[in-house]
């Protein structure tokens, strides 16, 4: 699939500023103030930013609200609602923080429930379409949300849930690689079920419809990034936990503590960019491709 | 709306046969030459004289060669447009409802007025039955020839879709695939005709019929084969001298 740098930065930073209002949602000591006005700004411009970028790779952007409407059936649309809830109800509570200094545990608990979800709506965009089998598995879901979880531990300044958390997303996602490379095969779509013609003898693509290019290519047989996936995942890997996990078992937390999230956003990206750039989607096949 | 119906009074869709098909592309053709200026946007080329041309296409001819376990090998042309599928996944996937399977005939369309071009349902179809347009930003897809089929003001012959209207080799038929008389219904039964991807779910209207066992070549065939034994001998007289001092040299 073609990595798209706006969905890659939307569902990064998306995930990570969602996961930052998971924890001020759900922590009793919630700061208040300034410190909270801090919190609550990263958090929305995380977010927010990563939201707006995902309308950048859209082909009528001035559309995007008609995108509310089909949450009875559609992931994408389950989504928008699912952000707005998180946004508005974590916005009344950051408010009250920030200038009441007072605490609504309940409008955290809900907002921090409705942060996961969207997360967890994300996911399912992906998780859902059975054309990329790489994709179509809850530990999809499982993947973005440990992923979220995680990050936010990190920008909050939690270090020793931060530590546990960034070793179990990190094992997730070298699973979630490992499982991934046999799913193709696993479900069962190849050229002989794609053609109908594998009673027959042995398919091969002998001719494509066209000598040139087309949507279908640019944006499903993205082909270009699986030559490095295997050093890619590593680089991944180690920006992403094990650089991390290292600076913050040194002391000075706040000075570390910075460059474990930078690190740690890096390797998030690099992985996302993987994403996309390894899954092979089924349509593929007809042209002889993967 | 994005829920799809429950079930469709009628099954309107193709029958492609594999058998006929010459791989001419005629159907490419007209499909783009109807479409391209009639039922919604139109189907834009980018850079059509240049040295990268790309465009939108409703449907596409591949080729396959099939290599059975005896024999010769087959080169068989596959048309590939969107199957109209019941279970259509493109459809529930849409966020805005631009997609929807129509009750009354089955066609899957999309309400170019609502569409945001987000690419997801192109993403969702196993086929790659749906193409986003470069100029318009918008997801184009086989109407079935929505406009023609119903259309009073053309002659009775016109109204099927253009790709049927056109193939000079009957390689493609048009009709009811939900009535069991129909006459695509009855090819169907007749010549075995089969879904494409089935382990996807998707459960396509058109279907397509595979290509007929070929004839083999046997022994008895080849009676006249001693009277056509190569006359060829060693050559004589001047000729043979001349072989022979080449030979030498």
């Amino acid at each position: 699939m073609h990595p798209a740098p706006s969905i890659i930065a939307f569902s990064t930073f998306s995930g990570l500023g969602l996961g930052l209002l998971f924890w001020l949602g759900v922590d009793n000591t919630a700061p208040t103030g300034w410190v909270a006005f801090a919190f609550f700004a990263i958090a929305y411009i995380l977010a927010v930013g990563g939201l707006i970028s995902s309308t950048f790779h859209l082909g009528r952007p001035e559309r995007a609200v008609k995108a509310f409407t089909q949450w009875q059936t559609s992931w994408l649309s389950r989504e928008a609602w699912s952000a707005v809830a998180a946004l508005v109800i974590m916005g009344l509570y950051g408010l009250f923080l920030v200038f009441f200094e007072t605490q609504i545990a309940v409008l955290g608990w809900i907002g921090a429930f409705f942060s996961l979800v969207t997360v967890y709506t994300t996911s399912m965009i992906y998780a859902q379409l059975k054309t990329v089998p790489r994709w179509n598995t809850t530990l999809t879901s499982v993947l973005f949300v440990s992923l979220s979880i995680a990050g936010g531990a990190l920008i909050s300044g939690r270090v020793t849930i931060g530590l546990i958390l960034l070793l179990v997303a990190g094992g997730i996602q070298a699973i979630w690689w490992k499982t991934g490379d046999a799913r193709f095969k696993q479900s069962g779509t190849d050229l002989k079920s794609a053609t109908g013609l594998g009673k027959i003898g042995e398919v091969r693509a002998f001719e494509p419809p066209h000598t040139g290019t087309n949507y279908l290519l640019n944006e499903m047989v993205y082909t270009v990034g699986r030559k490095h996936a295997q050093k890619l995942r590593m680089i991944s890997l180690l920006l992403m936990l094990v650089v991390p996990v290292f600076l913050l078992l040194l002391p000075y937390p706040h000075v570390f503590g910075v460059l474990a999230l930078l690190s740690h956003i890096a390797g998030v990206l690099v992985s996302r960019w993987l994403f996309f750039a390894e899954a092979e989607h089924v349509v593929g096949l007809y042209y002889g491709m993967r | 709306m994005t829920q799809l119906p429950e079930k469709t009074d009628r099954k309107m869709g193709l029958v492609i046969d594999l058998d006929t098909c010459v791989g001419c592309h005629a159907c490419v053709v007209s499909c783009k030459g109807w479409n391209t200026e009639n039922y919604g946007a139109p189907l834009s080329d980018q850079n059509p004289y240049g040295a990268d041309p790309s465009g939108t296409f409703l449907n596409r001819v591949h080729s396959y060669e099939v290599q059975p376990e005896s024999g010769p090998a087959q080169l068989i042309h596959f048309p590939k447009s969107c199957l109209h599928c019941e279970d259509a996944p493109c459809v529930t996937v849409c966020p805005t409802g631009a997609s929807y399977k129509r009750t009354e005939d089955g066609i899957v369309l999309v309400n170019e007025k609502d569409c945001i071009g987000c690419g997801l349902c192109a993403w969702a179809c196993p086929y790659g039955a749906r193409e986003l347009d470069k100029a318009e930003g918008v997801m184009k897809k086989c109407t079935l020839c929505v406009d023609r089929i119903y259309n009073e003001n053309l002659p009775e012959e016109d109204r099927v879709p253009a790709c049927v209207r056109t193939c000079p080799s009957n390689a493609r038929h048009f009709g009811d695939l939900g009535d069991p008389d129909s006459e695509v219904s009855q090819l169907v039964a007749e010549r075995g005709g089969m879904d494409l991807m089935p382990e996807q779910g998707t459960k396509p209207v058109n279907k397509y019929l595979p290509p007929r066992p070929k004839d083999r070549l046997n022994e008895e065939i080849d009676i006249l084969a001693p009277l056509l034994a190569p006359v060829a001998e060693e050559p004589k007289g001047f000729l043979g001298w001349l072989d022979k001092k080449l030979e030498k040299l």
